[in-house]
């Protein structure tokens, strides 16, 4: 079938994509690589003198790089705990007989489609504001004191905004796997006495790897670049207590102007990015195939 | 195949399953009712859930102290735009990927996420500094671009497994009964595609709609799409949470109707196929 007058049309109908897609990631990032070893700061136009791996060094070695690093893993992994684990519970749940299921599902699917700057003001004020948000008034009712969320735990405040506007999407791929599933696989281990438990760990959890290992992969991607949530919230704090890497790159670019720092930064985001990325496409790689 | 259900279980299911869908929607919810609020009722304690004094006050004041229209139309030029020239560049390239693959289409795929896993700070001062240096900076045609290169490789990606859907068979037997290729455009492929193709538009359009990064740091007040629009309310703290409502519900609304109206399609596109 694929002779070569098609194969030369392939190529050419592919091209574009892949030539454009190449420039996309070629050029800029060329140019961070170059900017990284210069002494470049907006506010001092002309000189930009080479300077070695100076801006690696400052970058590497102030105290908000590791904070941040630790803040990008835990948000990545709490969000991912939350969605993954929840969205089982959520999607088993839903796969129940139940009236009313299409209503349902619309209900849970909702929070994707906020936008994060949206869901971010939204929790921030209305429920985690300290006086006036919900979470408060509940606090209250119990006769607790209402805690000041992010103040006091900043990072888990975001890592909690950022997993409900991810959870919906988990618990709907994980309920499309699981509405797959063979009946009768599982009403035949019923019949050979195995419990629910160990039905769901040896017959539901194989058969939802797959959903689960796409759930993880896009989410991954987007998590390690969440950014909205945290500027329109606590802007990196109190202190660099919120601040993943996304956001201390930012900071380093947009508000201090100092190009240099900024491209250095962002190149070991790509290169801790990267390792996250061979990990992760072995991982789909492998899933993806059968 | 459906076993027999007692309905008493099935009631148990149905209050579980409906106190927690309502406590995850709850926010939006909130957030709508809390948009008709006078500031007083919004933030009154105890809350007043419903039997407040209903006012639409609060979205006419949005609309006349804010520029919403221009906000909107940004975000649907941008989004729109942004996924319809994705779609013209993919849309041949994961044909040729889906019908006539080489030993290399799967790298090449794989390479296509892997850009996807550049993270946007890696290229953010770059892109800032040839933005504003020709004057790509806060403008439509800027971000258009830029939404295009970041959806393209998960474009590609979906048309692909939508595509790899479509029999060859097909294809073979209206060659042998002598169908030209434009026929075979026309009355075989393009209607086995459209149902891949127009959920591929709807979630990139979602996507375009609520990326969050990039708008926010190559826009101003010219391009600003919502996301923008809604990051302006941040500043204030305490007595506007009416407002704040309003002006997020303006913002969502049309996103989430659209997605609710797709949420079928939208699935089997967001896992790339890989969960039936």
């Amino acid at each position: 079938m694929a002779t070569t007058h098609t194969k030369a049309a392939a190529r050419l109908m592919m091209s574009p994509a892949v030539i454009l897609l190449l420039i996309w990631m070629i050029v800029p990032l060329a140019l961070t690589v170059y900017y990284s070893f210069l002494n470049y700061n907006l506010l001092m136009p002309g000189a930009h003198n080479f300077v070695g791996f100076t801006n690696y060094r400052y970058f590497l070695t102030d105290p908000a790089f590791i904070t941040s690093i630790w803040n990008t893993l835990l948000l990545v992994v709490g969000v991912l705990l939350i969605t993954v684990i929840g969205g089982i519970a959520l999607a088993l749940l839903i796969d129940q007989p139940m009236f009313g299921q299409g209503i349902v599902r619309i209900l849970v699917i909702a929070p994707f489609f906020v936008m994060p700057t949206v869901s971010a003001l939204v929790w921030k004020n209305m429920f985690m504001n300290p006086v006036n948000g919900l979470f408060a008034w509940i606090a209250h009712l119990f006769g607790m004191q209402a805690i000041d969320w992010l103040a006091q735990v900043p990072l888990l405040s975001i890592i909690l905004i950022v997993a409900w506007g991810w959870l919906p999407f988990a618990t709907l791929i994980i309920l499309t796997a699981l509405q797959s599933l063979d009946e009768e696989q599982k009403e035949a281990a019923e019949m050979d006495g195995a419990g629910i438990v160990s039905q769901f760990v040896y017959i539901t959890l194989p058969h939802l790897a797959r959903a689960i290992t796409v759930v993880i992969l896009i989410q991954t991607i987007f998590l390690l670049s969440v950014f909205a949530e945290i500027l329109v919230t606590t802007n990196g704090g109190p202190g660099t207590q919120s601040t993943n890497l996304t956001y201390l790159v930012y900071q380093q670019a947009l508000l201090q102007f100092d190009v240099g720092g900024a491209s250095a930064g962002g190149i070991v985001a790509v290169i801790l990015a990267n390792i996250v990325a061979i990990f992760l496409v072995r991982l789909v790689g492998k899933n993806l195939e059968a | 195949m459906a076993r027999t259900v007692s309905n008493r279980r099935k009631w148990t299911f149905t209050i579980i399953a409906w106190v927690i869908a309502l406590l995850i929607f709850f926010p939006i919810l909130w957030t709508f009712l809390t948009s008709f609020k006078t500031e007083g009722d919004a933030v009154a304690v105890p809350p007043h859930f419903i039997f407040f004094h209903w006012t639409t006050e609060n979205y006419s004041e949005i609309w006349s102290r804010s520029n919403y229209l221009l906000y909107f139309w940004n975000s649907v030029v941008i989004s729109i735009g942004s996924t319809l020239i994705g779609l013209a560049i993919s849309i041949p390239a994961a044909w040729a990927m889906a019908f006539s693959p080489t030993k290399h289409t799967k790298d090449v795929l794989m390479w296509m996420l892997s850009t996807k896993m550049l993270p946007a700070v890696g290229v953010l001062v770059p892109i800032y500094l040839i933005f504003k240096n020709t004057g790509l900076l806060d403008t439509r045609t800027g971000l258009v671009i830029v939404m295009t290169m970041i959806n393209l490789p998960i474009i590609v990606w979906m048309l692909f497994t939508y595509f790899k859907e479509i029999p060859n068979d097909i294809l073979e037997a209206a060659r042998m009964d002598g169908a030209t290729l434009g026929k075979e455009l026309i009355y075989i492929l393009t209607p086995m595609a459209i149902p891949g193709i127009a959920s591929t538009l709807l979630l990139n359009i979602i996507l375009a709609w609520n990326e969050a990064f990039w708008t926010l740091n190559l826009t101003a007040a010219n391009a600003g799409p919502l996301t923008a629009f809604i990051a302006s309310y941040s500043a204030p703290e305490g007595l506007f949470y009416a407002k704040l409502s309003a002006a997020s519900t303006m913002a969502i609304a049309p996103i989430l109707i659209m997605g609710w109206f797709s949420q079928k399609q939208l699935v089997r596109g967001l896992t790339f196929g890989a969960v039936k």
